[in-house]
C-alpha cells in the first residue's frame, strides 16, 4: 500500500505523518504519534473510549481514517490539561472519584469538555444522553455526572 | 485499498465509475469502516466526497431545503430552519448513535448503506424527499423510496452517488413526526418505526398524509391505506384505529430476540398513532 502523507494540527501543534490508507486516526495517534490516551475499547464506534475532537466537532478516533485527517484540526485527551494545571473536568473527576479502571476516562473527559463548550449549563438529562456514547464498565455513571455537572458550575463561577 | 478525495463532482463519478475493483463512497464512516472492520468489506478504492465543494451545506431552495451528501447528523440538529420546517426528519437523524456518530454520519450514508432500520429514512420517504445523484451521464433526481431495493442493496448505478437530498417546502400548517421502538433509551437499532407527515386545512381537517414505516420489511415501507385513514379526518379515534390497522397490515417483519412479529406489529401500530398526533399538533403550532 503507497503511504499517504498527511499534515494536520494536533492540540495547537502541526503535526506530520505517513500512514495507510486504511489506518484509523486513532492507530496513528496511538501507534504512530505515541498520544496513548485515546483508548481501543471497542473499534467500532459503540465505547468512546476513542474521543477526540476534529474541526471541533467529536468524533470516535475508530471510525475516522487518518487520512481524512489532512489539514484538520484535532484535540485530543493530551492537550486538555495546561502543563501541570488540570482542567476543572479533570479535577473534579479526582474529586468525585469518577473513575476506577480509568480505560474510558480520556474518552469521556474529552466528550464532556465538547459538551460545556457548547452548552455550559447542562441538564442532568442532558449530560446523561451527551455521553451516551461513552460506556464505563466501573464506575456506574453516578459520580461522572456529578463530577461533569459540578465542573460545569465551577466553570460558569457558580 | 486507495483513498481519493476529489474536489469535483465530476472526478468523483470519474472515480467511482473506472475503479475496476470495488469502490465506495466514504461519508461519515460510521457504517463503512465498521464493516471494513468486522463485516469483512474490502474496497479497492474510497472515494471521501468531503471535500467536494457544497457537499456541506444546507441550502434554501424554492422554499424548502436541499442538504448536501456530507452534512453530518450534528450539524442538521443545528439548523434551526430545517428543523422549524421538517422536525420529523431531523428528529430522526438526531436518533442515529451517540454524540460521537452523530459528528460523521449522513442522512445519504444512512440511505445508502440500504439497512431496513436506517433511522432517517422512514421520515425522509415521510417528507416525499428526492435524492439528486450525479453519474457519468450527468445528474439525476429520484425519490429516496426507491434508492434502497434490498437489506444492503440499493438502486444508484457503477459511478453513481448523492449529492444531495431535497426536501420540499409545506404549507404553514403541515408538520411530521418519527419515533422508534427501542429496548434501551439510546444507543440502538429500531426495532420498529414510523413516520408521519401531514397538512391540516383551517379547520383541522388533515387534506394530505404520508406514512412510512421502518425495520417491519426489506426496505422502508410507504403505507397509502395508512395515509388515507387520516385524509379527510381530524384524527379522531377511530382514523388513529384505521391508520394502526393499515400500518399493523402492511408490516412484514422477521422474527428475532429483538421482537416477534406480533410484537412489530402491534408496537408499529402504537407508533404510527403517536407520531401522528405529534405532528398534527406541531402543525397547529405552525398554522
Ligand atoms: C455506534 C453506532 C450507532 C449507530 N446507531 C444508529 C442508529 O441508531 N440508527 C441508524 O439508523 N443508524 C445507526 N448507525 C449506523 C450509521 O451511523 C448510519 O447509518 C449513518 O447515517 C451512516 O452515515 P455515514 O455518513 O457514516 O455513512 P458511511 O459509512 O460513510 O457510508 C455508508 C454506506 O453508504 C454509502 N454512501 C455514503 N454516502 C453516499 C452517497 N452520498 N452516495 C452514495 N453512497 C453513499 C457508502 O459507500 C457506504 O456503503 C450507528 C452506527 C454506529 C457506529
Ligand atoms: S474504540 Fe472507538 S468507540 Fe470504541
Ligand atoms: S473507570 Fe473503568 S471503564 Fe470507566
Amino acid at each position: 500500500m503507497k503511504k499517504l502523507h498527511i499534515n494536520t494540527s494536533i492540540n495547537g501543534n502541526s503535526a506530520e505523518f505517513l500512514c495507510d490508507p486504511d489506518a484509523t486516526l486513532l492507530s496513528v495517534l496511538r501507534d504512530q504519534l505515541n498520544l496513548t490516551g485515546a483508548k481501543e475499547g471497542c473499534g467500532s464506534g459503540d465505547c468512546g473510549a476513542c474521543s477526540v475532537t476534529v474541526n471541533g466537532r467529536l468524533v470516535a478516533s475508530c471510525l475516522v481514517l487518518a487520512a481524512e485527517v489532512e489539514g484538520a484540526e484535532i484535540t485530543t485527551i493530551e492537550g486538555m490539561a495546561e502543563g501541570e494545571v488540570l482542567h476543572p473536568l479533570q479535577k473534579k473527576f479526582l474529586e468525585h472519584a469518577a473513575l476506577q479502571c480509568g480505560v474510558c476516562t480520556p474518552g469521556i473527559l474529552v466528550a464532556a469538555k465538547a459538551l460545556l463548550e457548547k452548552n455550559p449549563d447542562p441538564s442532568e438529562t442532558e449530560v446523561r444522553f451527551w455521553l451516551a456514547g461513552n460506556l464505563c464498565r466501573c464506575t456506574g455513571y453516578d459520580k461522572i455526572i456529578n463530577a461533569v455537572m459540578d465542573a460545569a458550575a465551577e466553570m460558569r463561577g457558580a | 485499498m486507495q483513498y481519493a478525495a476529489p474536489e469535483t463532482t465530476a472526478e468523483a463519478t470519474r472515480l467511482l465509475a473506472d475503479s475496476p475493483g470495488t469502490a465506495r463512497v466514504l461519508a461519515g464512516g460510521t457504517d463503512l469502516l465498521v464493516q471494513m472492520k468486522f463485516g469483512g468489506l474490502a474496497p479497492d478504492l474510497l472515494v471521501d466526497i468531503k471535500n467536494i465543494k457544497g457537499m456541506r451545506d444546507v441550502t434554501p431552495e424554492d422554499g424548502g431545503f436541499r442538504v448536501g451528501a456530507a452534512v453530518s447528523g450534528a450539524e442538521m440538529g443545528e439548523h434551526k430552519a430545517m428543523r422549524a420546517l421538517w422536525p420529523g426528519v431531523v428528529e430522526a437523524v438526531e436518533l442515529i448513535g451517540s454524540t460521537q456518530v452523530q459528528g460523521r454520519a449522513t442522512m445519504a450514508g444512512n440511505l445508502c448503506n440500504a439497512s431496513p432500520a436506517a433511522d432517517s429514512v422512514p421520515a425522509m420517504v415521510a417528507a416525499n424527499a428526492i435524492a439528486r445523484i450525479a453519474g457519468p451521464d450527468g445528474e439525476r433526481d429520484c425519490p429516496v423510496q426507491d434508492i434502497p431495493t434490498a437489506p444492503g442493496k440499493t438502486s444508484l448505478q457503477k459511478g453513481e452517488f448523492i449529492t444531495s437530498i431535497f426536501f420540499p417546502a409545506r404549507p404553514d400548517n403541515a408538520s411530521d413526526a418519527y419515533l422508534r421502538f427501542i429496548p434501551r433509551t439510546e444507543m440502538d437499532i429500531a426495532v420498529c418505526s414510523a413516520g408521519v407527515s401531514l397538512t391540516l386545512d383551517t379547520n383541522g381537517t388533515c387534506t394530505d398524509a404520508r406514512v412510512s414505516l421502518g425495520a417491519v420489511a426489506a426496505t422502508v415501507l410507504l403505507v397509502q391505506d395508512a395515509a388515507n385513514a387520516l385524509i379527510g379526518s381530524k384524527l379522531d379515534d377511530s382514523a388513529l384505529e384505521a391508520l394502526g390497522a393499515a400500518c399493523s397490515a402492511a408490516c412484514n417483519p422477521i422474527d428475532d430476540k429483538r421482537g416477534t412479529i406480533e410484537f412489530r406489529r402491534d408496537v408499529t401500530a402504537v407508533l404510527a398513532k403517536r407520531a401522528a398526533k405529534i405532528a398534527q399538533s406541531r402543525a397547529g403550532e405552525r398554522s
